[in-house]
């Protein structure tokens, strides 16, 4: 595979999240915060109008656009912002640009442009990824 | 042996994880794939050294552990915290087999103001990944966010 700047690539990485997909990744992830599973303590302790994912599900997700575009084992570099939260009943959409090619040791080694939109196209998560591929 | 607290990489772990960030990908799962094969074993999802919290002795997020203490308030501290920034280098691959090391610390903090009013309070920690070699494997840098207010939508 040859990139270029300005090549993109986009996936749904999930849709219409439900409470379940949440509570499998607090399992799986070991971060049981209640404002993840608990409505009661979301709502009356928290003042959110329900329970909302993992920010690093969302993170986990839009990875998974990442290493099925430019390899499983590719990555060098991934990070992000959370810039709004993902309630149940949202679809994530995860779009990657690359911004940057440089030729490294054989393999190109491309920055990409990440961000994860909901279905108002608001995005939930912002960042850069770096890649060897 | 290096520092910090053991965090053994686990085949099954690692497919709990890749699905529950909704991934499929053979590489994370089938050790007799291609793909699998050519990186050398399998290996695991972008984030998925976040579940060394499972091996983090006193993980803040994991009140209802079996021998922990509950802190009063049932939900403690935990309301307004929120995670505002997670970044990680990936220095060395590991596969399932190998055992990483984690070691935790502090980093910058700052302080800002909310948008809607309300101090919002920045923290910075890193954590490095060893494996039982002593090599770097990942580096996270995580930055947390305590808020005043419930962050508004």
């Amino acid at each position: 595979m040859t990139l270029k700047v300005g090549d993109k690539h986009e996936a749904v990485v999930v849709e219409n999240i439900q409470r379940t997909h949440i509570v499998k990744y607090a399992g799986a992830s070991g971060d049981f915060n209640p404002l993840h599973h608990d409505d009661g303590i979301a709502k009356n302790l928290a003042g959110y109008p329900s329970v909302f994912a993992h920010g690093m599900l969302s993170m986990g997700l839009t990875g998974r656009m990442l290493t099925d575009w430019l390899g499983a084992a590719s990555l060098q570099k991934y990070g992000v912002r959370f810039t709004k939260q993902v309630w149940p009943g949202d679809t994530l959409t995860a779009k990657g640009e690359v911004t940057d090619v440089k030729q490294e040791g054989g393999k190109q080694l491309v920055t990409v442009r990440v961000v994860t939109v909901n279905q108002n196209g608001e995005s939930v998560v912002e960042g850069e990824a770096v890649a060897a591929v | 042996m290096p520092d910090g607290y053991e965090f053994p990489v686990d085949r099954t772990q690692v497919m709990l994880f890749a699905r529950a960030v909704g991934d499929i990908n053979p590489a994370f799962c089938d050790p007799k794939d291609p793909a699998t094969v050519a990186n050398g074993g399998i290996v695991a999802p972008p984030t998925f050294v976040q579940c060394s919290a499972h091996w983090e002795p006193d993980y803040a997020l994991d009140l209802t552990r079996p021998g922990r203490k509950q802190r009063a308030g049932g939900g403690g501290g935990l309301g307004r915290g929120l995670h505002a920034e997670q970044h990680y280098e990936y220095h060395h691959p590991f596969h399932p087999g190998d055992t990483l090391y984690a070691t935790q610390k502090a980093g910058e903090r700052w302080e800002k103001e909310g948008r809607r009013g309300g101090k919002l309070l920045f923290s910075e920690s890193i954590t490095e990944y060893r494996n039982q070699d002593d090599v770097l494997c990942v580096t996270a840098r995580s930055v947390g966010v305590q808020t005043e207010k419930a962050v508004e939508q």
